[in-house]
């Protein structure tokens, strides 16, 4: 919005305004983006740490919120709940993504992937409760467009299909759906930064489409699919709207107090305890930071190429 | 909180939007985290005296479920010169938490209450009062003589510690309802004991396979079953109280019962709301112990049962003892904000919705808890045609029998039996085996919620 265009009445500025102020644009760009940032980031993490470490009176309690979190009986079994859907979602995650980018890649030449790319992104254009509740009815045998499907794996009724030990693959499942095909453009969008002589030499080296992804294509997309993984773990650490929705959808059989942040939502609406729903979610944001750091450290994320 | 209790409240539809406005909490919790202010503790603390904010007038604004919106438009109707801000809400169906969430931002707010609630719940008050948010209502809003008119026990969900904090809309008494010229033609006699109940549940599976003699599928199978067995799983003790008894005898010879059925095939493990209930085993239900409000909710309005084939009996006994005695599920309740500039016009509206025999009389889906009007609605359920007996002396007599030791804590106990029972139900495992289990978690959630408890 602000780039080029700051007195609209003075025709000769724009050149020298540039080269006085070089790269005024992405300032404004990013300053928009900071008081953003500040405003809906910074301050409300701000914030949740400050509730964190106090009591309801303001007082400063150390750690009583969080251990008063931790010993809660819903907690442990939210984590386990959370680091099994976080092992599915990653793996398919990358493995299918990179795989399918890959894929499209391959197809490029061919019309198929221009409609491909658009049929992986369509689930992305719909709200993320909206794409949710496309899903209640998915898995209900009963009204499924694919209930064949559901009642030829032995699924009859929803009940059957919620089972506990089915959640974390149909979380995946729901979690992929709305969300992968983003990242199979942005990949996508990737593999075509990769220089074009670059992928002729391995071909005349004698590289098949295997080892030129393996070899080649793979290892030049490790920085994106990094990035992708501190997205996807920091997104799936607060998994909410799909367990939240189901508990709705299944009145309270699945789904209810499964993950950390329904936790803290409990508390803060059901027990009324702002603070320790917040030293939930201060955990939350430090097991993010800890993992993103991790990954950003042992990939080189952030070295010149 | 899960207390479904308006009927329409399970349809597909309704869901839906609680969905949506589950996303919507999700929204306010960001919010929350974001600007919330001091205090997590309670909210306000006017338990011991009432102080209205200044009476400035203006408009009502009034939430309500979509079963209850007929209520509010004839309300507008009948009193053109009311200002009525209607909104739409899910009545905190399905334990939503809805009301809930947004009472906690707008004590945060100073602002935005509503002035008058309903809500499809009848444990509001186990919070409500210590945020502050209800009015005391026989404390001069509402006249004593308007008050006794409530069936006896009704507004004891409303009640703490002598005040009372919100009315009753409807009796929600458990009965048998059963299909009359089935039952007819295939010569079998309506079970007047549990144990009878039992046995043509036996001969039900081995002469018609198929057919149905209960659910026990919908999170509110213990306050159909449970509570009309009188078995101690929920007994309120104090207001921070609770003694948990789950394996006495009256729990477990209720349990067995339906392990029974359920082993036989006779009790569906279904909710009767669900997609796959409608489709499969609504056309093949004998008897259905439920509610009141299955009468018009469920089989008129749901099932499409066609008219002349239900008929109402009174929940069957122990033959042990010597009285009948019936669970009930849910029955809504209003409440009126105590921040409200417009008490006047609020108690007006309050007294209207709850007593008028316009709408508690002709209109409304429930039993009204009112008793005067219970009369006329009774009336015009008869008068209507569609069931095939005379529904209104077993209801009414159903009305005095619900037994008073299940009570209404701050936490649902049908959300527990949800997340605890049915999943192990459906695959598999007998109710007899998982009464220990139902215990810790009500003793979980219970101590989680603040009680205090016994076993």
């Amino acid at each position: 919005m602000t780039a080029h265009s700051p007195g609209t009445g003075r025709a000769t500025a724009p050149g020298t305004r540039r080269a006085l102020w070089p790269g005024r644009s992405g300032q404004a760009f990013v300053g928009a983006y900071t008081v953003l940032l500040v405003a809906f980031g910074v301050v409300p993490t701000g914030y949740a740490i400050y509730f964190a470490f106090t009591d309801g009176g303001g007082n400063f309690t150390v750690l009583s919120n969080f251990t008063e979190a931790v010993s809660d009986f819903r907690f442990a079994s939210a984590v386990g709940h959370v680091a099994l859907y976080l092992l599915w979602w990653l793996v398919s995650l990358v493995v299918l993504v990179v795989g399918l980018a890959l894929l499209l890649h391959r197809l490029a030449a061919t019309g198929v992937s221009r409609a491909l790319r658009f049929l992986y992104y369509v689930p992305g254009a719909l709200a993320g409760a909206a794409s949710v509740m496309v899903w209640l009815f998915v898995l209900d045998p009963t009204v499924s467009p694919a209930g064949v499907l559901l009642r030829a794996l032995g699924f009859h009724t929803f009940g059957e299909v919620i089972a506990p030990g089915h959640l974390p693959v149909l979380f995946t499942l729901i979690a992929f759906w709305t969300g992968a095909g983003g990242w199979i453009v942005v990949m996508y969008g990737a593999l075509n930064n990769i220089p074009a002589d670059i992928l002729e030499a391995a071909r005349i080296d004698g590289a098949g489409a295997w080892q030129t992804a393996r070899r080649i294509q793979i290892p030049l997309l490790r920085k994106w699919i990094v990035y992708m993984v501190i997205l996807a773990f920091a997104g799936g650490t607060q998994l909410f709207v799909e367990p939240q929705l189901l508990s709705q959808a299944s009145v309270g059989v699945a789904g209810r107090d499964y993950s950390l942040n329904q936790l803290a939502y409990d508390f803060a609406f059901q027990n009324n305890d702002v603070n320790t729903a917040a030293a939930v979610s201060v955990e939350l944001l430090v097991v993010g930071l800890v993992v993103a750091g991790v990954f950003v450290a042992r990939s080189g994320f952030f070295d010149a190429d | 909180m899960t207390a479904k209790v308006s009927p329409v409240a399970h349809t597909p539809g309704i869901r839906r939007r609680t969905g949506l406005l589950t996303a919507a909490g999700a929204l306010a919790l960001v919010t929350v985290a974001a600007c919330g202010s001091g205090g997590g503790g309670t909210g306000g603390g006017s338990r011991d005296a009432f102080h209205p904010v200044k009476q400035t007038g203006g408009a009502l604004t009034v939430w309500v479920d979509s079963s209850r919106m007929p209520a509010a438009k004839l309300y507008q109707q009948q009193h053109p010169s009311v200002k009525l801000n209607i909104v739409s809400y899910d009545g905190d169906a399905n334990g939503s938490n809805y009301l809930r969430t947004k009472v906690s931002l707008f004590n945060r707010t100073r602002k935005g209450w509503p002035d008058v609630v309903f809500s499809t719940q009848n444990n509001e008050t186990t919070w409500a009062v210590d945020a502050g948010f209800t009015a005391p209502l026989n404390k001069g809003l509402i006249p004593a003589s308007t008050l006794s008119g409530w069936a006896k026990g009704a507004n004891d969900p409303c009640t703490v510690n002598g005040t009372l904090y919100c009315l009753r809309n409807d009796l929600a008494q458990t009965v048998l309802w059963y299909d009359a010229p089935l039952m007819k033609q295939w010569g079998y006699q309506v079970p007047q004991t549990w144990e009878q109940y039992q046995a043509l549940g036996q001969k039900v599976a081995a002469e018609h396979p198929g057919y149905l003699v209960g659910s026990a599928g919908d999170s509110w199978a213990p306050e159909l079953y449970m509570w009309s067995s009188k078995c101690g799983a929920n007994q309120i003790t104090g207001p921070k109280a609770l003694k948990v008894d789950t394996t006495g005898p009256n729990c477990t010879r209720m349990a067995s019962l339906l392990d029974t059925l359920i082993k036989n095939k006779t009790m569906s493990l279904s909710s009767v709301f669900s997609s796959d209930f409608d489709k499969n085993q609504a056309g093949k239900i004998l008897m259905l112990p439920g509610p009141s409000w299955f009468g018009g909710a469920l089989f008129q309005g749901t099932f499409k049962t066609p008219a002349h084939r239900i008929a109402v009996a009174p929940m069957p006994k122990w033959s042990a003892e010597a009285d009948t005695t019936a669970g009930n599920v849910g029955g809504g309740t209003w409440l009126m904000s105590a921040h409200s500039t417009n008490l006047k016009a609020a108690a007006d509206f309050l007294t209207w919705v709850t007593t008028s025999d316009d709408y508690q009389g002709k209109l409304a889906p429930g039993y009204p808890a009112y008793a005067p009007v219970a009369k006329d609605w009774l009336a015009a359920q008869s008068s209507s045609g569609y069931f095939a007996d005379d529904i209104a002396a077993p209801l009414q007599a159903a009305a005095n029998q619900v037994w008073p030791g299940w009570g209404y804590g701050q936490f649902s106990q049908e959300a527990v039996w949800a997340a605890t029972v049915t999943p192990k139900l459906t695959a598999g495992q007998s109710i007899v085996s998982l009464l220990p289990a139902w215990k810790s978690s009500i003793v979980n959630y219970a101590r989680s919620n603040g009680y205090k408890v016994t076993e």
